[in-house]
């Protein structure tokens, strides 16, 4: 029988099948960060459990860590004390914890393909919904809630429930200063914002195929904001190659025979999706949400829609029915996030400002992924190009994407940003959130107002 | 796990479209690392408006919610705030998929109906009235309606019916399952045991 990526992944991991679509799945690989575990130990405490295999899991904090000089102590003490408490639990349950003066340290979703610790034809969870990031790879990745955490330590599995698949194929060719990030927006207002549920995604085509691994998990990482826990991509050349010589990924032998697996994971000629969707990637503009679920999105050359049903989101947003996005005016400007702050994003939002400066009144942060990002920016000269037009450039973390530390907007704020969710006080109590590209951002921070990219680069 | 059999009372309303869990639970209360008592942050930028259903306080165990209820975040604190307000049943036409299953994991029952079934019981909820939530016959039961059956996946609704604990029942049952595939695993994939 004819299967898809998502099948092989699905049928390798099998430990029991209930026959009723559940299955016990196993779990290569659990990564952990602050938030979302402390309560995952103190279950293990309170049943008496120990870690079946450590070396599976992967810790790092990231959500409520400051993006400030990492060498000034935390001034929140509930995030000081909430980070401290992960790399105890850590430490007495034998996990790797990645520390937040290292080298390595950065947004979970970040640093698991940087470390090779994200590989194709895997399992990976972890205590968060952008897992599905990692699908970039060929990876069967999904988030999960608190307490599976605890039962994946501690069994390294879980019941599952298998997917339906929905395959969406990208014809053709993007346009310039269209990226990975307009095809995810214009992905998700196509389906809706539930329109995934129940269902593994996973992203095909030319336009997919021509996406660098960063543009494949930009990709991936949006698939749960169209209610789907699993972005796939096959994995390929590219995929190989971001791979080898990471440290946590396989070498000599191992990696040849792990890569002459890997190759075997694409979805058969005639395997059946349901859906199929078919966008073509010439025609996608850039993308701009205007309300406060992602899937209230437009081009940027389109006016906004009238729609009644639409009142309550357009009203926290400040909007007209009807009116323009472009020009709208913006206050701040947020590039980085798991979906949006890897090198190439960096470099993308950098390649707008060509000298300008941030417009006045508008304060605009750039919060790299990674330190690795961070330190491979700073290589090239990246951080002179932002700090020289006005941008902060911070130490890396979730920063305004989830407004935990000390980065958040005031009631009323505007922001452009490169982050995946507009929901309400997302980014602070009251504060707007206009989601779109590194590119778009970048223009939209020199300009003061929401602007088409594509003119900002003719 | 608390069990859950027979929920009965009356019932919230909040007919909001994908209410997301940063909606249910603010991320700014994450900083909390304990689970208990959050009720007091649930909805915490949405309670002071006129009119808003949900606050402290609260003694209807039963929310009828829009559709796309708990899209977002995989953070387990929403329905744990949800939960410590007394609320252990939720129905709504469609749940985000990580809430959904994180309710279950916390003696809670997010039932899934058709809209119009939904829309007749929030017209119940908002008439005050009575609704009687049953697992084990997997029906509601409300007013004058005809009794309304739900689905629930088996394995599901008997943790539920019988409190069970995922985490030490795997253990318990599967251990060698789980020993035998680590084995094969080991063999076919070496090089994710190094
Ligand atoms: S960057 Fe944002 S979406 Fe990504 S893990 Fe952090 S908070 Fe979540």
């Amino acid at each position: 029988m004819s299967r898809s990526l998502y099948d092989k992944l699905w049928d390798a991991h099998v430990v029991v099948d209930s026959g009723d679509g559940k299955a016990l799945l196993y779990i290569d690989r659990h990564l952990l960060h602050e938030v979302s575990t402390p309560q995952s130990f103190e279950a293990l405490r309170e049943d008496g459990l120990e870690v079946h295999r450590p070396g599976t899991q992967l810790a790092v904090a990231d959500h409520s860590v400051p993006t400030h000089d990492r060498n000034l102590a935390i001034d929140d003490p509930q995030a000081a004390a909430q980070i401290a408490l992960l790399e105890r639990n850590c430490a007495e349950f034998g996990i790797a914890y990645l520390p937040l003066q290292g080298n390595d340290q950065g947004i979970v979703h970040v640093i698991g393909p940087e470390q090779g610790f994200t590989l194709p034809g895997i399992t990976l969870v972890c205590g968060d919904s952008h897992t599905s990031t990692h699908g970039a790879f060929g990876a069967l990745a999904f988030g999960i809630g608190a307490s599976e955490c605890g039962t994946v330590m501690a069994t390294q599995t879980l019941w599952q429930t298998r997917a339906r698949t929905m395959r969406v194929t990208f014809t053709g060719a993007l346009q310039p200063g269209v990226s990975a990030k307009d095809m995810a927006l214009a992905f998700i207002a196509a389906v809706g914002s539930s329109g995934g549920t129940g269902h593994a995604v996973e992203f095909a085509g030319e336009a997919v195929e021509a996406l660098s691994m960063e543009g494949r998990m930009t990709l991936c990482n949006m698939a749960i904001e169209a209610g789907s826990r699993t972005g796939l991509v096959a994995p390929d050349e590219k995929t190989f190659a971001y791979l080898e010589g990471r440290p946590r990924a396989p070498s000599g032998e191992a990696w040849e025979a792990a890569v002459a697996h890997w190759r075997t994971l694409a979805s058969d000629a005639d395997a059946v999706f349901d859906p199929e969707i078919v966008i073509a990637a010439g025609e996608i503009a850039p993308q701009v949400t205007f309300g406060t679920s992602p899937d209230q999105a437009v081009s940027i050359d389109s006016a906004l829609p009238g729609d009644g049903a639409l009142k309550r989101p357009m009203q926290y947003m400040g909007l007209a029915a009807g009116a323009a996005i472009a020009g709208l005016p913006i206050d701040h400007a947020f590039i980085g996030s798991c979906t949006n702050g890897r090198l190439e994003d960096l470099r993308a939002a950098a390649s707008v400002i060509g000298g300008a400066h941030v417009a006045d009144g508008v304060r605009a942060l750039v919060v790299p992924g990674s330190m690795q990002v961070k330190r491979q920016a700073e290589a090239e000269g990246l951080d002179r190009v932002f700090k020289a037009a006005g941008f902060e450039w911070r130490e890396p973390g979730c920063s305004l994407c989830v407004a935990m530390n000390s980065d958040r907007l005031p009631a009323g704020a505007r922001c452009a940003s490169t982050s995946n969710r507009n929901f309400e006080g997302r980014q602070g109590a009251g504060a707007r959130t206009h989601l779109m590209s590194p590119a778009m951002v970048a223009a939209a921070a020199i300009a003061g107002r929401i602007v088409d990219v594509r003119e900002a680069l003719a | 796990m608390n069990r859950l059999e027979r929920v009965e009372g009356q019932a919230i309303s909040l007919p909001d479209a994908d209410v997301d869990t940063d909606v249910i639970y603010p991320a700014r209360f994450l900083l909390i690392t304990e689970k208990k008592g959050l009720g007091r942050y649930a909805f915490a930028d949405r309670r002071d408006e006129p009119g808003f259903p949900i606050g402290v306080g609260n003694d209807r165990p039963i929310l009828i919610a829009g559709p796309n209820f708990g899209c977002g975040s995989s953070r387990e604190q929403a329905p744990w705030a949800i939960g410590d307000l007394g609320i252990r049943v939720i129905v709504a036409e469609s749940f985000g998929e990580i809430f959904y299953s994180n309710c279950f994991r916390n003696g809670m029952l997010p039932i899934r109906l058709e809209r119009d079934r939904v829309e007749s019981l929030r017209r119940i909820a908002e008439a005050n009235g009575t609704i009687l939530v049953d697992l084990k016959a997997k029906t509601v039961v409300a007013g004058d309606l005809a009794s309304i059956s739900f689905e629930v996946a088996d394995d599901r609704r008997q943790a539920l019916l019988n409190g069970w604990n995922d985490t030490t029942r795997i253990l318990a049952l599967h251990a060698a399952d789980i020993a035998r595939f680590e084995a094969a695993q080991k063999r076919a994939a070496p090089w994710l045991w190094t």
